[in-house]
C-alpha cells in the first residue's frame, strides 16, 4: 500500500511523561495532494508534525518516505531525506539577505582553490539561483535579492520561506500556520503559493486553524483528534461545521476513516 | 469545486481588481531620512567612518602638523593595536548575541605564559608562543562550551572566566613582571610585533600590520564564508538558525575559541608594545575593546555590523585620546568624549533597528 | 566610568569572599586592607605584615580592592574589621577622602588606625600614618636631575608621567616635591599643572603600569620632540616609557627618573633604564604597623609621628649608579639588596 503514498507513518507514540501527545496515530500523504492537517489546541497535531519533521523522535511506530522506512534524529536530518518544514517563525534570518537565508546551512563555495582553501562562497550564483526560485514561485519583481528579511512584509516572508522549503529537491513540504500572522490579502498570496507548490507536483501537508483556508485549498483533511487521527475527510463530501465538530469530538467521526 | 469550496472565497471577494501579483517586492519610495536609515542598515560602519573621517580632519585643523602627520597617524594606530586586536574578537563575540568579557584577562595571561614558558622552563621561544597560544585558545574553549552546550548566558560565564583567569595570571606569575632587557637579550622573538616597518615619518609596527590583516582576513571570513554568514545568523535568531540548519552549538564554541586565540595574539603583541611581560597589563582591555564594538555600530543584541566597524571604534577612541591630548586637555574629557560616543552608538544602532518594526 | 563598572561587577563576589568568622577574645587582631593583591609593592607589604604579626602573636587578616581605585571593597573590608573586633587597621586607601567615614566608624569603635604609604585626606583622619615621604622621594629625583644635567638644567625639557586623573595624593607629592628638587616653583603644592615654568612640556597620566606610559610618553613627544627629563610615577610607567622613547631612537639622551625601589625597577637603573629611583620600603611600613597596633593592644599606646612631620617616615633612598654631590644615594647593588617585588 505505501507505494502510493510519498509519507506515511504508522502507530506513532509520544509520551511526555504521563501525557499522552500521541496515541498510535496514523498518517498519509499521497503524491501532489494538499493534506490539510487540523486539530484542537492540545490535540496533538505539531507532536505528529514534530515527529514526521525529526524535530523530536516517537516512542513507538514507523515512518515511511517513498516506502523506505526512516528515522529522523533531527530536523537536519528529515530535510536531507527531502522533507522541509517552513515553521511558524520562519526560521528566517532577519538581518540577512534574502539569498543568505535561502542558502542558510547550504551555502554553495566557487569552483576551484578560491572555493576549497579560502572557503569562499559563490554569492553571484546562491543570488541568481535565489531569484530563479522565486520567480518560479511567481514571486516576482524582485529588484534586490541583497535585501534584509526585516525589509519583507510578512507575505513577503513567508514566500521566501516557502521557497526555500521548495527549492531544494523537496519531496514533501510541510506548512505550519502560514497564514495564522497574515492579513487578508497576504493570506491570499500564500494560498496562491501552496496551490503554486501543487502544480509544480510537490506534496503538501498544511497545517492550519484556518477553516477557510484549509477548504479551499486542501485535497484532503487529516482531522486529528486525542493523539491521533480521527477522521480522514475530503472537502467537498463535509462542511467546515462538520469537520469543526468531528475535531471537537462532537460529531462521530465518519465510518470510512481511510478515504 | 464543491459548494464549500465557493462559500470559502466569497469572503475574500472584496480582494478582486486588488494587485494580482504574488508577494510583490516593491521597493517603496523612501523619504531622505529613511533613505539615511536604509544606508546605515546596510552598511552600520557608515557611521563611525564618518565620525573618524571628521574627527581626524578636526584636529588636524586644530593641530596642525603635530597631530596631521604620518608619525602622528600612524602612532594613534601602534595606540590602538592591542585593542584593535582584541576588538576584533569582541566582535566575533557581540555578533553571535554575546559578550566577552574575558578577553583582556586572556591576553595577559597568554603573554605572561608566553613569557614565563621561556623564562622559567627554559622553552624556546617558538614553544612558549605556541604554549600562549594553547592557553588562549582552551580558555575561549571553556567559554565556548560553557555558552553552547551548558547554555549559560555568556555575560555570566565571561565575568566568571574573566576572574578565574586573571587570578591563574596573578598566581602563576607570582606577580612578577619580565624586563624588557631581559627579552630583549634572550627572546627576541617574543618582541616580534614591536619591529616596525619605517617610511618617512610612518611608522608601522608589526603589531599595527597584525591588527589590520587580522582585521581584513576576518571582514573576509565573516561576508565571503559559509561559517561568516553562520556567525550573523547564530547572533540574529538562534533557533531560525538551527531550524535552517546551522550548526548553532558548534558555530558558537568556534568563535569562543577563536576569540581566545585572537587574544592569545593581543597577548603576544602587547608583548612588542611594552617590552616586558606584565602581570598588571590590560585591566581594561575588555571594557576598551567593548567600547570600540560599540562605537564601530557593532549591535549588542547580535547579527549586526562589521570588523571593520569595530577597528574605526578603536582609531576613534585613539583619534581622541591623542588629539585631545596634544591639546592639553584634561584626559578626563577623553572618557567623556567616549562616553557620550558609546551613547550615540547604542541609540544610533536602536534607530537603525526600527526599521524592522 | 570603567572603574564603577568593574567594581560593581566585582562587589557581589568579594562581598562573598570577605566575609569571615570572629576571633576569641584574647588573641589580638589586625586588618591589612591594601589597594590591591596583585601589586607587587603590596605584596611585600603583606609579607612585612605576616611575619611581624607571626612574630608578635597577632592574628592577620587581609583584605585588597580588586584593583586600584576600587574604593566600595575597602569599605566593605573596614565593616568587616570592625565586625571582627580588630585590634586595629593598617590601610592603604584607594580613595583617600571618601574613606575617611568608614575610617571614622572604625575609630569610634576604638580601632587603632594607620594609614600605610597612602595618607588620607586629611591625614589626621587615621591614628598614625606610616609612610613613605613621597614629597621627599619626588625631590631626591628631581635633584639628582638637576645635576646631572648641570648647566643644561636650565633648558630642560620635562615630561611628567603621573598616575590617574584624580591627582591622588601619592602622584601629587612626588610629582611636585620633583619640581621642588629641580628648581621649579610648583605654585600651589597640592595641585599638579598650576606651574608656569616653560621647562615643563606637559603632564600625562599612566594608570602606573607599561602600556600606560608608553602611551603617555608617545602623547608628550608629540607636543615637543624635544623632551629630555621625563618624572614617572613608578617603574613600570618608566619603563612604559622608556619603549616609547627607543621606539623614536631617543633612549640614550633622555633622562627617566622614578620612585619605587621595586627588584625589576632597580635592575632597569642598574641597565640604564631609568637614570635614578628613589626605594620605599613596603615590608618596613607594614612590619612597624604591626608593632604598633600590638603595642596599642597591650596597653593604649598611640604611634608618635617623626619628629618635624605629620606622619611616621619609614624612610626613602635614592638608587642610582651615578651618584652626584650633594644628594646622598645607595648603588643599585645595595639597592637591590633592599629591593620588593
Amino acid at each position: 500500500m505505501s507505494e502510493n503514498y510519498v509519507l506515511t507513518a504508522k502507530g506513532l507514540v509520544k509520551r511526555f511523561g504521563r501525557v499522552v501527545a500521541l496515541d498510535h496515530a496514523d498518517f498519509e500523504l499521497k503524491p501532489g495532494e494538499i493534506l490539510a492537517v487540523i486539530g484542537d489546541n492540545g490535540a496533538g497535531k505539531s507532536t505528529l508534525i514534530k515527529a514526521i519533521s525529526g524535530a523530536i523522535a516517537p516512542d513507538d511506530g514507523e515512518i515511511h518516505l517513498d516506502g523506505q522506512r526512516v528515522q529522523f534524529s533531527s530536523p537536519m536530518a528529515a530535510r536531507q531525506a527531502g522533507i522541509e518544514t517552513v515553521y511558524q517563525n520562519l526560521a528566517l534570518s532577519p538581518a540577512l539577505s534574502i539569498a543568505d537565508n535561502m542558502f542558510m546551512g547550504r551555502e554553495i563555495r566557487v569552483a576551484g582553490p578560491l572555493g576549497s582553501v579560502f572557503k569562499m562562497l559563490d554569492k553571484r550564483k546562491m543570488e541568481s539561483f535565489a531569484r530563479q526560485k522565486l520567480s518560479e514561485l511567481g514571486l516576482m519583481t524582485i529588484q534586490n535579492i541583497r535585501q534584509p528579511i526585516e525589509t519583507l512584509s510578512g507575505g513577503q516572508r513567508q514566500g521566501v520561506a516557502v521557497a526555500r522549503a521548495a527549492a531544494f529537491g523537496s519531496r514533501v513540504v510541510i506548512l505550519d500556520e502560514p497564514t495564522a500572522a497574515l492579513g487578508v490579502k497576504e493570506s491570499r498570496k500564500v494560498l496562491d503559493l501552496i496551490l503554486g507548490l501543487r502544480e509544480r507536483g510537490l506534496p503538501v501537508v498544511l497545517i492550519s486553524h484556518n477553516m477557510p483556508h484549509v477548504f479551499e485549498v486542501a485535497d484532503r483533511i487529516h482531522i486529528h483528534r486525542l493523539g491521533r487521527r480521527a477522521a480522514l475527510i475530503k472537502p467537498q463530501d463535509y462542511s467546515m461545521s462538520d469537520a469543526v465538530a468531528i475535531m471537537t469530538g462532537a460529531m462521530a467521526p465518519p465510518e470510512e476513516m481511510a478515504a | 469545486m464543491s459548494q464549500s469550496d465557493k462559500s470559502a472565497q466569497t469572503f475574500e471577494s472584496g480582494l478582486e481588481g486588488s494587485q494580482s501579483e504574488v508577494a510583490k517586492f516593491d521597493e517603496p519610495a523612501r523619504s531622505p531620512l529613511k533613505s539615511l536609515q536604509h544606508a546605515l542598515h546596510v552598511n552600520p560602519a557608515l557611521i563611525p567612518l564618518i565620525i573618524l573621517v571628521l574627527s581626524v580632519a578636526g584636529f588636524g585643523i586644530i593641530l596642525g602638523g603635530r597631530f596631521f602627520s604620518p608619525f602622528s597617524l600612524t602612532l594613534i594606530l601602534q595606540q590602538v593595536s592591542i585593542v584593535g586586536i582584541v576588538a576584533v574578537a569582541q566582535t566575533l563575540v557581540i555578533l553571535t548575541k554575546g559578550i566577552d568579557l574575558s578577553v583582556g584577562a586572556i591576553m595577559v595571561l597568554s603573554s605572561v605564559v608566553m613569557g614565563q614558558f621561556t623564562f622559567r622552563y627554559g622553552l624556546p621561544p617558538e614553544i612558549a608562543i605556541l604554549c600562549g597560544f594553547a592557553v588562549g585558545a582552551l580558555c575561549g574553549l571553556v567559554n565556548g562550551v560553557l555558552v553552547a552546550i551548558v547554555r549559560l548566558p555568556p555575560f555570566i560565564v565571561t565575568l566568571g572566566m574573566w576572574q578565574i583567569v586573571l587570578a591563574s595570571n596573578f598566581l602563576y606569575s607570582r606577580n612578577e613582571t619580565i624586563r624588557a632587557q631581559d627579552i630583549e637579550s634572550n627572546a627576541p622573538l617574543l618582541q616580534f610585533f614591536g619591529e616596525s616597518i619605517r617610511a618617512g615619518g610612518a611608522v608601522l609596527t608589526y603589531g599595527v600590520i597584525a591588527m589590520i590583516v587580522l582585521a581584513a582576513l576576518f571582514s573576509y571570513i565573516l561576508n565571503n564564508t559559509a561559517w561568516g554568514r553562520h556567525v550573523y545568523a547564530v547572533g540574529d535568531d538562534a533557533d531560525a538558525a538551527q531550524l535552517a540548519g546551522v550548526r548553532v552549538k558548534r558555530t558558537l564554541i568556534s568563535v569562543y575559541v577563536l576569540s581566545g586565540l585572537i587574544c592569545a595574539l593581543a597577548g603576544w603583541v602587547l608583548i612588542g608594545r611594552i617590552g616586558s611581560v606584565s602581570p598588571t597589563a590590560g585591566q581594561f582591555t575588555n571594557i576598551e575593546s567593548i567600547t570600540a564594538v560599540v562605537i564601530g555600530g557593532i549591535s549588542l543584541f547580535g547579527g549586526r555590523g562589521s570588523i571593520v566597524g569595530a577597528l574605526f571604534g578603536a582609531l576613534i577612541v585613539g583619534v581622541f585620546g591623542l588629539g585631545l591630548r596634544l591639546m592639553g586637555t584634561d584626559p578626563q574629557w577623553t572618557f567623556l568624549l567616549i562616553g557620550v560616543l558609546i551613547i550615540g552608538a547604542v541609540a544610533l544602532d536602536q534607530w537603525i533597528r526600527r526599521i524592522s518594526a | 566610568m570603567k572603574k564603577t563598572l568593574l567594581a560593581s561587577a566585582c562587589g557581589a563576589l568579594l562581598a562573598g569572599l570577605l566575609a569571615s568568622p570572629a576571633v576569641s577574645q584574647d588573641t589580638v587582631l589586625a586588618c591589612l586592607i591594601t589597594k590591591t593583591d596583585t601589586n607587587p609593592f603590596f605584596v611585600k607589604m603583606k609579607e612585612g605584615a605576616e611575619a611581624k604579626a607571626a612574630e608578635l602573636g597577632v592574628q592577620l587578616r587581609s583584605y585588597a580592592g580588586r584593583i586600584d581605585g576600587d574604593h566600595e571593597s575597602q569599605v566593605q573590608a573596614i565593616e568587616s574589621c570592625i565586625a571582627d573586633g580588630a585590634s586595629g587597621i593598617l590601610l592603604t586607601a584607594s580613595d583617600t577622602s571618601s574613606i575617611v567615614s568608614s575610617v571614622r566608624q572604625a575609630r569610634e569603635a576604638g580601632i587603632l588606625v594607620i594609614a600605610l604609604d597612602t595618607p588620607l585626606d586629611p591625614i589626621d583622619a587615621a591614628d598614625a600614618t606610616f609612610a613613605t615621604d613621597n614629597f621627599l622621594a619626588g625631590e631626591l629625583i628631581g635633584q639628582w636631575a638637576r645635576a646631572t644635567l648641570g648647566e643644561e638644567g636650565e633648558n630642560a625639557r620635562i615630561a611628567f608621567l603621573n598616575l590617574t586623573p584624580a591627582q591622588p595624593t601619592v602622584d601629587v607629592l612626588r610629582n611636585q616635591g620633583f619640581m621642588s628638587g629641580f628648581g621649579i616653583d610648583v605654585g600651589n603644592p597640592d595641585v599638579i599643572g598650576d606651574e608656569t615654568d616653560p621647562r615643563i612640556v606637559g603632564h600625562d597620566i599612566t594608570n602606573g603600569n607599561e602600556e600606560g606610559g608608553r602611551t603617555a610618553m608617545e602623547n608628550l613627544l608629540q607636543r615637543d620632540p624635544t623632551i629630555n627629563v621625563v618624572h614617572t610615577i613608578n617603574e613600570p610607567a618608566a619603563a612604559g616609557a622608556y619603549e616609547a622613547l627607543r621606539a623614536v631612537g631617543r633612549e640614550n639622551d633622555v633622562l627617566i627618573v622614578s620612585v619605587d625601589g621595586g627588584c625589576p625597577g632597580v635592575l632597569n637603573v642598574r641597565d640604564g633604564v631609568i637614570g635614578a629611583t628613589s626605594q620605599q620600603y613596603p615590608l618596613q611600613m607594614a612590619a612597624l604597623g604591626i608593632e604598633a597596633i600590638a603595642q596599642y593592644a597591650a596597653d593604649g599606646t598611640l604611634p608618635e609621628p617623626t619628629p618635624g612631620k605629620d606622619f611616621f617616615d619609614t624612610g626613602v633612598q635614592l638608587v642610582t649608579d651615578a651618584p652626584v654631590g650633594g644628594v646622598p644615594s645607595i648603588d643599585t647593588e645595595e639597592g637591590l639588596d633592599l629591593c620588593w617585588g
